[in-house]
């Protein structure tokens, strides 16, 4: 008889999401799918207020990375000001901008890898589920344990020294910022008391990047074919080709390394950029218009970073990125498991990034500001944790918000998110008439590879009851509930 | 010379200026009487409510009441700070006060009178109110979901013939503060920063300012509500001046 596999919630992961997945009579899966069962509605309640509030506002989407949010939306109105596309701000302004940014990819990526992730790479995916969790972790890898919290601490500490608070700070107003670093702040950074100091942080970077090696080498077959697959893949880059997570261009490139997507401005995004709506999920699926519908979903984050980029403009991280794009001889990677190797790489990276923004005279600076003649649209985009976040507004007349699209990194995910989950649901699954916890959670070790923000991802608004239908394998209705 | 009365306030023997209001007199003898409505240097209305004591077992507003000689006055008992709490939870409930994205949140005195009351949810169901958002002018940015209706604009923001600028609109439930037509429209920025300062909520804003005081320099970062000003530096202000 066809069955219905349902995994709600799915754990470990931000916000809540839930996985169907359909069998027929021979055990074989028909179909899997990610649904996204919150709604936000952020787009259409900043509609009338005030355009200087949407930073503020917007970042309530989220209380792991609100600052992607701050930031991407700050970059849009830094546009309506006059402050310039991502160029025309103070180097104060930029730069404490950046620290905050970098702070931010640090401790949610040492969240997401730590708490979220580790326990699956500790105990192993089928390990019981009282002990695959980070009190597992602590318990039986103490070391580790402290240097993921620790290391998330340090991020967080970093954010509210440059937002003013660790969740939802002030700090990014249009054209620049609200505060600089003083002497004592900075100073607390570079050389404070271990391990709260970015040399350690570096250090356990690297440290973590080991860890993850070895455990890369003793479980290949693993690391390298679970929910293994070739895709698109976008981010945002720096004009030359480096890694920039702040700002940059956008590039897209195909399976092989092909550029789609040849370096283009993105306050122009709509032209290269779709939106499709379906009706099992909260979830948009964006796609290339260049390819079309169909063919044109893309991967973003870490790993899609690690494949556009042309080189990281940081020694440590650099030398990283060349071992891991000898792993694949410079083609593209499309191991959803090695999205953890680049996360850690982003690490890295964002470790030396704010010691070196740290070490510039400019973050005590007290130029903050900048505005020039303004205009009624802006986009904003950066490089969010889990990948490109788009920011879009339109003003009226009277400063008041008119419209706002925002494209979050999980949307941007969503059907690579997808067919992983559709990739290891076969790949566990078929053939078993027993489903096993483990099996189940081999589904959710795929999803949590995008480290997906289910949460601030859903768009619709209110008339969209969320709908379980049990189909057969010719689509034939069997059941049906309205949640 | 002043006439000076003697009264007590929770059995503490005080002494002030004979005619001066409860609230100040409290001051200068180092109790603080929370207010929303008062203003310093504004006549005061006694609208709000949230400074009620109960004088010789009378319930007063205390920004409104002169002190008198022999004057039995409580502050700070269950029942009164009970009621202070009802009258800002029913502020709340009347309103939209979303502070997580409000540009007054650390300077806004509903919020601290909120913190410094404790107050974590209000007993009242909330009203979710329809009101608008008037952002025509070209310098203020008036949000009537966060009004309280003080007055305050009214009474402290006039042109120099002492002309009040704002003024309320229609009546009951639907009044609105609003601009006076001709005097709204030569407001200067002087003024317009004014009324941003004397709104007590996010009611009137100065347009594109939002937000350029970071978290920890705000009004009540460093300082809570009520705790501005002791005696002592009241007394030391006073002998310095004098």
């Amino acid at each position: 008889m066809p069955r219905k596999i349902t995994i709600e919630p799915v754990t470990r992961v931000e916000g809540h999401g839930k996985v169907t997945i359909h069998m027929d009579e021979d055990n074989q899966v028909v179909q899997s799918r990610l649904h996204i069962v919150e709604f936000r509605g952020f787009e259409r309640f900043v509609q009338g207020r005030p355009y200087w509030e949407a930073p503020v506002l917007v970042q309530r989407l989220c209380g792991i990375c609100p600052v992607s949010h701050h930031l991407a939306a700050a970059k849009a109105l830094d546009v309506i000001v006059g402050a310039g596309t991502g160029d025309g701000l103070t180097p104060t302004g930029e730069k404490m901008r950046r620290l905050m940014h970098y702070g931010q990819i640090f401790q949610s990526h040492a969240l997401h890898f730590f708490h979220l992730a580790s326990p699956d790479l500790l105990f192993g995916i089928e390990a019981d589920p009282n002990i695959r969790n980070i009190i597992g972790v602590a318990m039986e890898h103490k070391d580790l344990a402290i240097q993921g919290v620790m290391m998330r601490k340090f991020g967080q500490e970093v954010i509210k020294a440059t937002a003013g608070k660790k969740i939802h700070g002030t700090g990014a107003i249009p054209g620049g910022i609200n505060k600089s670093l003083t002497k004592e702040e900075r100073d607390s950074f570079l050389k404070g008391e271990d391990p709260l100091n970015t040399d350690k942080m570096i250090e356990w970077s690297l440290g973590a990047l080991d860890f993850f090696k070895t455990y890369h080498k003793a479980n290949q077959q693993l690391v390298d074919n679970f929910a293994s697959f070739p895709s698109s893949h976008l981010s945002l880059v720096r004009k030359d080709g480096a890694m920039d997570l702040y700002h940059g261009v956008l590039r897209a490139i195909d399976s092989e390394g092909k550029k789609i997507l040849h370096d283009v401005d993105y306050q122009n995004y709509t032209e290269y950029i779709g939106e499709e709506v379906k009706n099992w999920t909260y979830m948009k699926f964006p796609f290339l218009k260049e390819i079309g519908k169909k063919d044109g979903w893309y991967r973003v984050g870490p790993l899609a970073r690690m494949n556009t980029v042309d080189f990281i403009p940081t020694p440590l991280a650099q030398k990283e990125l060349e071992e891991f794009k000898a792993y694949t001889n410079g083609k593209p990677n499309g191991m959803s498991m090695h999205m953890h190797w680049a996360r850690l790489i982003e690490i890295l990276h964002s470790a030396e990034q704010m010691k070196d923004l740290l070490n510039d005279p400019d973050i005590m600076g007290k130029d903050l500001v900048t505005k020039g003649t303004k205009t009624n649209e802006g986009v904003g985009l950066l490089e969010a944790p889990r990948g490109t976040l788009f920011h879009h507004y339109k003003i009226n007349d009277h400063d008041q918000i008119e419209m706002a699209n925002l494209i979050v990194s999980t949307t941007n995910n969503n059907i690579p998110m997808n067919l992983a989950v559709e990739s290891v649901a076969k790949q566990y699954l078929t053939g078993h008439a027993v489903i096993s916890e483990g099996m189940m959670n081999a589904v959710e070790v795929a999803i949590r590879a995008y480290d997906p923000c289910l949460s601030c991802a859903t768009h619709a608004l209110g008339k969209m009851p969320l709908e379980i239908s049990l189909l057969d394998k010719d689509d034939r209705l069997i059941d049906r509930k309205n949640s | 010379m002043e006439k000076k009365v003697t009264f007590t306030i929770d059995n503490k023997e005080c002494t002030a200026t004979a005619g001066s209001f409860i609230v100040d007199a409290a001051r200068k003898n180092g109790i603080y009487i929370p207010t929303l409505c008062n203003y310093d240097g504004v006549k005061p209305a006694g609208s709000c409510r949230v400074c009620t004591v109960k004088v010789n077992k009378r319930h007063l507003t205390a920004c409104t009441t002169p002190v008198a000689e022999g004057m039995e006055i409580e502050v700070d008992t269950a029942e009164l700070n009970d009621l202070r709490n009802a009258v800002v939870e029913l502020l709340f409930t009347e309103g939209n006060h979303y502070c997580p994205a409000c540009e007054k949140s650390g300077d806004c005195e509903l919020q601290a009178l909120a913190y410094r009351f404790q107050i974590m949810a209000p007993r009242f169901p909330f009203q979710f109110n329809e009101r608008d958002i008037d952002a025509s002018h070209p310098k203020i940015y008036h949000d009537h979901n966060r009004c309280i209706l003080c007055k305050r604009c009214i009474r402290a923001v006039k042109d120099k013939d002492g002309k009040s600028i704002f003024e309320f609109n229609n009546r009951a439930k639907e009044v609105r503060i609003k601009l006076d037509d001709k005097l709204g429209e030569t407001l200067s920025d002087e003024l317009a920063l004014k009324a941003m300062e004397v709104c007590p909520v996010g009611s009137i804003l100065v347009k594109e300012i939002g937000f350029k005081t970071p978290i920890g320099k705000r009004k009540f970062d460093r300082i809570p509500i009520g705790t501005q000003e002791t005696t002592e530096q009241l007394s030391h202000k006073e002998e310095h001046h004098e």
